[in-house]
């Protein structure tokens, strides 16, 4: 016999608002049904009518964790339509932030993983060693969170020679104590043991469906967008992409303690190798007609931003395919024949970023008990419907 | 007597209840990190819970999303009283970059009460902690 059981929306393991339905067959799980759209904001809508410099401020708060990568996918893009380069020194900042980006974003899957593990004191130190990242964040762009750092054309803030320093010797804390996390997350037997085995996804399946970033890369297929498409002057950079052939979410786990200390390294690179010069050049307000696909390697794995302008200051479509969209077909498939207890663990694993995932939702009103999911035209039409309403209106009446 | 007792144990170790309403994650990942070593409302008495049922702060982030009203409600429904909302961000407070979405229906305040707003996108840590200290006080006069 066979139940299903719900997990989510507001659930202890999940951080944000999503939704399982787990049929399980005792212990272990037969079927796994992801559903979206709590964290719908319809933010493609709301592009159209923003400028394209409104539009960076939009994108940065698709999602709190990666901002950086959607400014950065976003703005290549733009950049690329209008035909701008932008300076060198530019571009090294970008990456920096990148980096910095990525460190933080580990950082604090490492911790989250451990406390899924129930090694919660590994989740104290991560998350401790974190906040130096932070702190280094907000040296340089004055904000914890949000960096607002990109802008059209370059970026707004330069570093100086105190900021270099002092950057580098937080590296050096922040390594060794890496170094310190990656004996342990591979040598403590309780923790290999929890890890090691949970959530296989093979080669084959994990081309087959789909899977992005480290989830991919743990599967053993070498793909890194700054290697096999470079954008931001990566091509100079000297790194290596980090790979794991274990399958599991231990692979998962070395993957990212390894691409940390990959970014240290691109980190002093970039700081030791940066060039002089100005950080932005001037760009037009209007962006000439045309059509654009730019990828950026977030975090999580590839962020794609498509970008169709039609000569005015105002985009007429931006899709933004997230990540961890990319993870949810591979994430099915791991979770089956799994057990429960499991469960927050694999799903922890692929590092699901549930607001970056969802602006664009084809399931809609899940209302309890009676399931609605509308096709792409329906809502398509439901979109129309609001969307008479939704422009330049001030002092709405809340439909509650 | 009992009352006193009820009132000052309130006071002395609020439990919160955190809850994403549609928010960009900023937020959330900074209301961990008030909860993580460099910060550690623990100290003082914060217990972050997992469940309405053990809740007396509700800590809400994000505009509301079409999806996620009828959650909140129920999760507001289920904890006990007296029950305090506070809305963390510009989002929470008035929808903030999204407003006008038509997703989005606006502020926290639109659906159920709030006693205490923190500015901010994202809010600090540091602005997390100084609102909960805030509302305490506001609780230890009333
Ligand atoms: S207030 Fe800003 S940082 Fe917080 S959830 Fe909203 S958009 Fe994100």
């Amino acid at each position: 016999m066979s139940i299903t059981i719900p997990i989510g929306p507001q659930h202890p393991a999940l951080k944000e608002p999503i939704s399982l339905r787990m049929t399980i067959d005792g212990e272990v799980i037969k079927d796994a049904d992801i559903r979206l759209g709590y964290n719908h904001r319809g933010v493609e809508k709301l592009f159209e009518g923003k400028t394209y410099i409104q539009n960076i401020y939009v994108a940065e708060r698709i999602c709190g964790i990666c901002s950086h990568s959607h400014t950065t996918c976003y703005v290549n893009g733009v950049e690329k339509l209008s035909g701008l380069e932008i300076p060198k020194r530019a571009a090294y900042i970008r990456v920096l932030i990148a980096e910095l980006e990525r460190i933080h974003s580990h950082l604090l899957w490492l911790g989250v993983a451990g406390h899924e593990a129930g090694f919660d004191s590994f989740f104290m130190y991560t998350w401790r060693d974190r906040e130096i990242v932070m702190d280094i964040l907000e040296e340089i762009s004055g904000n914890r969170v949000h960096y607002a750092i990109n802008t059209i054309g370059g970026v707004r803030r330069d570093i100086d020679e105190t900021q270099k320093t002092k950057i580098l010797n937080h590296l050096k804390v922040l390594r060794e104590r890496t170094q310190y996390y990656k004996n342990l997350g591979t040598n403590e037997p309780s923790f290999v043991a929890r890890l090691s085995g949970v959530g296989k996804l093979s080669r084959e399946d994990a081309i087959a469906l789909c899977a992005v970033g480290p989830t991919l890369r743990a599967s053993g297929v070498d793909m890194d967008v700054r290697k096999d498409d470079p954008y931001n002057c990566y091509e100079e950079i000297p790194f290596e992409v980090c790979t794991s052939d274990t399958c599991d979410v231990l692979g998962r786990t070395v993957v990212r303690i390894n691409e940390v200390l990959q970014s240290y390294d691109i980190i002093e690179y970039v700081l030791k190798n940066l060039p002089a010069g100005d950080v932005r050049v001037k760009a037009p307000r209007k962006v000439p007609e045309g059509e654009t696909v730019s990828r950026y390697e977030a975090p999580r794995g590839e962020n794609i931003h498509y970008i169709k302008s039609n000569g005015t200051d105002k985009p007429e479509r931006l899709k933004v395919r997230a990540p961890t969209l990319g993870n949810y077909p591979a994430t099915v498939a791991m979770l089956k024949n799994g057990f429960i207890a499991d469960i927050p663990l694999i799903f922890a694993a692929i590092d699901p970023c549930i607001c970056c995932a969802e602006r664009m939702a084809e399931i809609q009103d899940v209302k309890t008990g009676s399931t609605e999911i509308k096709t792409f035209d329906e809502l398509k039409k439901y979109s129309k419907k609001f969307d008479k309403h939704t422009e330049h209106k001030k002092d709405v009446e809340w439909p509650l | 007597m009992i009352e006193k007792i009820i009132k000052w144990s309130r006071l002395k170790s609020p439990w919160i209840l955190h809850l994403n309403t549609g928010g960009c994650n900023a937020c959330d990942i900074e209301i961990l990190a008030a909860l993580m070593p460099r910060f550690d409302v623990e100290r003082v008495g914060i217990l972050l819970k997992a469940t309405p049922r053990h809740a007396d702060v509700l800590i809400c982030t994000g505009p509301i999303t079409r999806q996620t009203k009828d959650r909140i409600t129920r999760v507001y429904q289920q904890m006990p009283e007296p029950k305090f909302v506070i809305a963390v961000g510009a989002c929470a407070m008035s929808g903030c970059v999204y407003r006008g979405s038509y997703n989005v229906l606006g502020g926290i305040d639109q659906l159920i009460p709030v006693d205490m707003y923190i500015p901010g996108c994202p809010v600090r840590p540091d602005a997390v902690i100084d609102g909960v200290v805030k509302l305490l006080t506001k609780l230890e006069k009333s």
